[in-house]
């Protein structure tokens, strides 16, 4: 069971509440737990990764165990400590982002 | 007794004013979305329950929401946690993909980026939602980097319609300061074949066969800031209104210039008359005098707020040229805002009421065509876009 912790304006818009909780079949990547993500919330596409090229967006970041996964390649094997639940994989919105209009 | 509905979109959310016929009192719900930047939102004329809004972020994207109870709930379309029978996750509606088919998506050119290098089209988000005049299952969306997309199945899944962009005038389309957006799209009662749009910085563009074909149609339009100041293409259109018993008169507030045209956009001639100040965002056309217009000039493309810090419209009874300010109600002094392209509209009751949003959080209103203006709702986040529903 991977535990999945989403920015707050996510939450809101796939009306859940705290972590989201998830099983992976297989290996647990990146590219994986966000698959299952979007399997289960499909408002979230678009809103993490980019709908067609699947590239994480700009100013979201990945964390795990304490450690920026954001450019690590997208079908690298996760921490155990992911894996098993013990710690979560975290998406974080950057603090940034801009008004351009 | 007639109601009145006014959609609010702001960096921060939607809001949605209520208020009788009377338009005295108004209720403010809100924010929905809160926390996003809502670029607009509009109800469909054919089932003024049936609401669009575009809910989007830097961090997030975008996101497209329906309301089909007048915005008391909301909805992702299709975003649900069912799967199709093929085990396909649902949640199409926000996926805006550029056209690149053989047959249809023949163009996909580049576009020219502001330091005049040539960039490919970039999804970011949509500025403006046009629900269809009879069926509220169809909805146009305006998108930067600029194109059209319509859904027909009420935002559930959106395709562009890519002879916008092949029409081959792409690679000299350049992003105006807030991105290369499609912003306006106006919609002809009576010929349902022809939409206008407006992009900044391409221009205005019509088709007259539903979207298949389109032209520029910014013959007269002057631009400084091109090299060829009468370009076909590459003009900072801000806004286009229409009165829809007229559809062939239609009014344009550039960049620079107040504008007019009698014959469908295919030659544009020049009625800012004795305005302070021809830059501004918005312009709109009265409810039921087609010949009054109203704007709101902005000092310059460098200092946008009204001239002396001054918030005054102006309104036109001629169609143009001839201007008067209105200002009661409104602040005359040390005003600082602006009032952004989206932020204009007006409704339909017999003495016309109009309203606009300001970048400091004001909705204001005027129950008698401009008259006299009150402020119905004034700490809200910058205001991107208003929208009226008279309701019967």
């Amino acid at each position: 069971m991977i535990r999945v912790i989403i920015p707050a304006h996510l939450r809101t818009l796939a009306h859940v509440e705290g972590e989201v909780k998830l099983e992976i079949e297989g290996q647990a990547t990146q590219r994986s737990v966000l698959d299952a993500l979007e399997a289960r919330y499909p408002v979230l596409r678009g809103t993490i990764r980019d709908q067609v090229t699947k590239e994480r967006r700009p100013f979201l970041r990945f964390f795990a165990c304490a450690e920026d996964w954001s450019l690590e390649p997208p079908d690298a094997p996760l921490p155990d400590a992911v894996t098993t639940g013990a710690e979560p994989f975290l998406i974080i919105g950057a603090i940034a982002g801009g008004q351009d209009r | 007794m007639s109601k009145l509905r006014v959609l609010v979109g702001t960096r921060k959310g939607a809001f949605i004013l209520t208020s009788d016929g009377r338009r005295e009192n108004w209720d403010v719900s809100g924010p929905h979305f809160a926390g996003w930047e809502v670029y607009h939102l509009k109800g469909s004329p054919a089932d003024p329950n049936r609401i669009y809004a575009s809910q989007s972020s830097s961090w997030s994207g975008q996101v497209i929401q329906r309301s089909s109870d007048g915005g008391k709930t909301w909805e992702a379309p299709g975003g649900g946690v069912t799967t199709s029978p093929e085990g396909f996750p649902r949640g199409e509606s926000n996926r805006f993909v550029y056209d690149t088919s053989a047959e249809t998506g023949k163009p996909l050119t580049t576009h020219q980026f502001y330091d005049g290098t040539q960039q490919p089209w970039v999804f970011k988000r949509v500025w403006h939602l046009e629900p269809s005049l009879n069926d509220p299952e169809t909805v146009y969306a305006g998108v930067e980097d600029a194109a059209l997309f319509r859904s027909t199945d009420g935002a559930h899944s959106w395709h562009e319609l890519a002879g916008l962009r092949g029409h081959g005038t792409g690679p000299k389309w350049q992003p105006g300061a807030g991105g290369m957006c499609l912003h306006t799209i106006v919609l002809d009662e009576k010929n349902p074949g022809r939409i206008y749009i407006a992009i900044s910085a391409a221009g205005a563009f019509r088709t007259d066969d539903g979207g298949k074909t389109w032209r520029p149609i910014n013959r007269g339009l002057k631009s400084q800031y091109i090299p060829d100041p009468d370009a076909e293409v590459g003009h900072c259109v801000h806004r286009i209104a229409m009165h829809r018993s007229r559809p062939d008169v239609l009014f344009m507030q550039k960049h620079w210039d107040v504008m007019r045209s009698d014959n469908g956009g295919d030659l544009w001639h020049e009625v800012s008359g004795n305005l302070p100040t021809d830059f501004g965002f918005v312009i709109d056309v009265h409810a039921h005098e087609p010949e009054t217009i109203y704007v709101i000039p902005i000092k310059s493309d460098s200092e946008h707020f009204p001239p002396e810090g001054k918030l005054r419209v102006y309104r036109s009874r001629t169609g143009g040229n001839e201007w008067e300010p209105l200002t009661k109600g409104l602040p005359q002094r040390d005003c600082y805002v602006n009032v952004l392209r989206d932020a204009m509209a007006v409704d339909s009751l017999d003495k016309c009421g109009v309203y606009f949003g300001t970048t400091g959080g004001q909705v204001y209103a005027s129950a008698d065509a401009g008259d006299s203006w009150v402020p119905i709702v004034r700490d809200l986040p910058p205001v991107l876009s208003v929208e009226v529903q008279t309701l019967t």
